[in-house]
């Protein structure tokens, strides 16, 4: 009964009345609920707009998409203004198109013209917009009053080419939930900065760089890593090792106009070695690696709570540094339930210069290792004092794929024609449980897959090994899977309720977090990605207006897996042998090199 | 054995205007709309708003430092340095500015050397412009905390101040 009213309801909600408009003399139907922007947008009439972002900034501040509405006293903005039955719209009146042109002239009078050597020269939305205005002139030049350069370690912001259109202060404050970017002063002081003015690097940022990846101008970006990284491929003493996370491979591809959603593993490894690169590793073995050290940690944990003694769960996936520094900043006293492990790029950079360089009998002081990530969090993580061994950064440059993008066509590389290449032996090789480290629910997975067979001796009962309720992208997802008929070296797991919980942006981790600090939380572990969407939409991936850009990398990441032969990662070979030789998940020397431990950053802001 | 007494003081000093600032946001309930008001009163109990008072604020309002900070740095009526005993208010609506307010400014400047927004090194007096304070009759017209002060010319400065 009660779910046949839920339906009648449904039915109801879902019976948008159609309104009729007229814009431009072209008369349309309409959903009551939509924009005038979407409204002509759906019938071909594309009116210019700036600040407006499908279903992150919807917001009317840049005013840019003004147009006439008959009857309204002054112009309206089609991003906010939606439909009504009956009426009229003019989106390129003569009124429209210079109102149009003075907003952007005013924005420009302030605006640094330094474009030819700005990052975002042919790549800036306001460049671009003043292409499609036509706008010939600039009548307003004053000096900018915002001058400033703010630079750490991780985001570098550029006062002077901010248009203060909020974009990165709604993802910052209502995706994120974090707040660190708000407007202070008033009128033409304004700025979009942290509390007081202060440099984003003095106060609790993630770093998550999801602000750099909405910002239409070079006003928000990463810092830059490459100089560092050119300089050591030029350094002939210098053994450069590159490394790939997962996300890299499927959005890459984009900086050189294939569709979003196209995966370019190959060429990636051509380009890295075309570059001057001495070894092209994968991350993606490394997440191998991870889940190895990871799913033990979670067993030891689990053994000792139910033994009685003291272990903390829920325990926390940590591969992702800006969910990490939140964590320290906002709830240094969870830090206990997050994993020891590194990240798998920090694993990998640690044995590089440790296992492989024994092997190979190289130098270690002289290897430099650079690891290109879809994070701009990681450009901190790899400065942090505990990310060492043995007197040497395990990782010693982050860049973006962004940067990685750009340093590719820096070296005049002709991506497109490359033949696809593998990367090097013996950290190249991954299962498909790696490849879908880089989405929101594939770590789970992935230690799911194992820490199942493990204790099962069978593969994970889901169809095609995908855990589906902790598929897609809603905040929150949960799963519980019932242990039964556990191996016989195992019966202490036997009909225990394994209560998982994966999400991924730090609003929908607070809310996890909170639960943890009521003493609420019913789950064992739980997987957190900062950036919504996990790794594949992180703050240093290319930036992309396509709605469906989680959807369509997020598949491709899928079907790498799924196109893998071998897709536990404990049916690594290359790590079964890497054990052999090394040791075993969890050991001493698996402890001193492959796992960390975290700082109470609550007090400190740095 | 002073110097600790006198510190304990100040901290005890410092912890009861927390409590008052915290009891005045549970009046307002913790309410992000009612921040203006919070503020406010947080100022007239505090004195001024460092970042410290507002990372306080914004803890028990469950809001964004850098949303507290936006409205403290858009209004002028909030101060983030500490304010002097007084605050001379000088005003320069229409009528004031063009019978001599900017002259008394300039001239307040110079004789307690500081610039505008600012306090005097012995903590005395706070400089501020206002746009209007509502008495163009009396112009130029300069308010010190609540007492107005009628047709100032720059050479009856230095009595008035001398009161205080």
């Amino acid at each position: 009964m009660q779910l046949q009213n839920q339906c009648v309801a449904y039915i109801v909600k879902g019976d948008k009345e159609m309104v009729k408009l007229t814009i431009n003399n072209k008369v349309i139907k309409a959903s009551e609920d939509t924009t005038i922007l979407q409204a002509a947008k759906d019938n071909g009439i594309i009116i210019p707009n700036l600040c407006y972002l499908e279903g992150v900034h919807e917001f009317g501040s840049c005013r840019i998409c003004s147009v006439e509405v008959v009857g309204a006293k002054t112009l309206m903005v089609a991003c906010m203004t939606k439909v009504k039955e009956g009426m009229v719209v003019h989106t390129n009146s003569a009124k429209v198109i210079k109102a149009r042109k003075v907003l952007y002239e005013l924005m420009l009078s302030d605006h640094s013209k330094a474009c030819l050597s700005c990052n975002r020269n042919l790549t800036c939305e306001l460049q671009k917009l003043g292409e499609t205005l036509g706008v010939g002139e600039n009548r307003f030049e004053t000096t900018s009053c915002r001058n400033e350069i703010d630079k750490s370690i991780s985001i570098t912001r550029d006062l002077s080419k901010c248009i203060l259109c909020r974009r990165c202060v709604t993802v910052c404050n209502e995706v994120q939930g974090v707040g660190i970017l708000n407007a202070q002063n008033r009128g033409f002081d304004t700025t979009i900065s942290p509390s007081m003015d202060l440099p984003i690097g003095d106060v609790k940022c993630a770093f998550c760089g999801q602000c750099t990846v909405v910002c239409p101008t070079g006003a928000l970006k990463e810092t830059d890593s490459t100089e560092k990284v050119w300089e050591a491929i030029n350094n002939p003493n210098q053994r450069v090792v590159f490394q790939t996370a997962p996300a890299v491979r499927v959005a890459l591809g984009e900086m050189f106009g294939y569709p979003v959603g196209t995966s370019v593993t190959g060429k990636m490894a051509a380009a890295i070695r075309a570059l001057g690169v001495d070894d092209v590793f994968d991350t993606d073995w490394a997440a191998d690696l991870t889940i190895m050290e990871e799913g033990m940690e979670f067993l030891h944990r689990v053994t000792d709570v139910l033994a009685g003694k003291k272990a903390t769960l829920p325990m926390i996936t940590s591969c992702s540094p800006g969910w990490i520094k939140y964590v320290e900043s906002y709830y240094p006293e969870q830090i206990p339930n997050l994993s020891t492990c590194k990240s798998p790029h920090m694993m990998l950079g640690a044995l590089a210069k440790s296992f492989y360089a024994e092997q190979k009998g190289l130098d270690a002081k002289k290897m430099f290792v650079v690891s290109v990530m879809p994070c701009t969090a990681k450009k901190f993580e790899c400065t942090r004092s505990e990310m060492q061994n043995d007197g040497m950064k395990n990782v010693d440059a982050v860049i973006t794929t962004r940067e990685l993008g750009s340093m590719i066509k820096q070296a005049g590389i002709d991506f497109e024609n490359l033949p696809d290449e593998k990367f090097d032996e013996p950290m190249g090789f991954s299962t498909g449980a790696a490849d879908i480290f880089g989405l929101t629910g594939g770590v789970m997975e992935a230690a799911l897959r194992t820490v199942y067979a493990l204790l099962m001796g069978k593969n994970l009962p889901f169809e095609n090994l995908h855990v589906t309720p902790i598929v897609g992208l809603s905040q929150i997802k949960e799963a519980t899977i019932k242990l039964e008929g556990v191996l016989p070296q195992y019966k202490q797991f036997e009909g225990l309720e394994v209560k998982i919980a994966v999400t991924s942006g730090l609003a929908g981790a607070k809310l996890l977090m909170e639960q943890i600090k009521n003493g609420t939380s019913p789950y064992h572990f739980i997987e957190v990605m900062g950036c919504p969407g996990g790794c594949i939409t992180g703050g240093g991936q290319p930036r992309s207006h396509d709605t469906k850009v989680k959807e369509k990398r997020m598949s491709i990441l899928y079907a790498e897996d799924e196109n893998k032969h071998l897709r536990q990662s404990h049916e690594n070979p290359s790590i079964q042998k890497f054990y052999d030789l090394w040791g075993s998940p969890g050991c001493y020397k698996s402890h001193e090199y492959l796992h960390t431990y975290y700082v109470d950053r609550s007090g400190n802001n740095n | 054995m002073n110097e600790i007494q006198s510190s304990n003081c100040c901290e005890n000093n410092h912890l009861s205007k927390l409590e008052q600032i915290e009891s005045v946001i549970d009046l307002y309930k913790a309410k992000p709309s009612n921040l203006i008001q919070i503020l406010h009163a947080s100022q007239q109990i505090y004195g001024y708003l460092p970042l410290e008072i507002q990372e306080f604020i914004a803890s028990k309002m469950k809001m964004a430092v850098s949303e507290i900070s936006g409205v403290v740095s858009f209004y002028s009526f909030f101060s983030t340095k500490p304010r002097g005993e007084h605050t001379i208010l000088v005003c320069m609506g229409t009528a004031c500015y063009v019978r001599g307010g900017k002259k008394l400014v300039d001239e307040l400047q110079k004789q307690l050397s500081i610039e505008i927004g600012d306090t005097t090194e012995d903590g005395k007096f706070t400089l501020e412009i206002a746009r209007c304070i509502g008495a163009c009759g009396l112009a130029p017209a300069m308010m010190i905390d609540k007492t107005v002060y009628k047709s100032v010319s720059p050479n009856k400065l230095k009595s008035i101040l001398a009161k205080y």
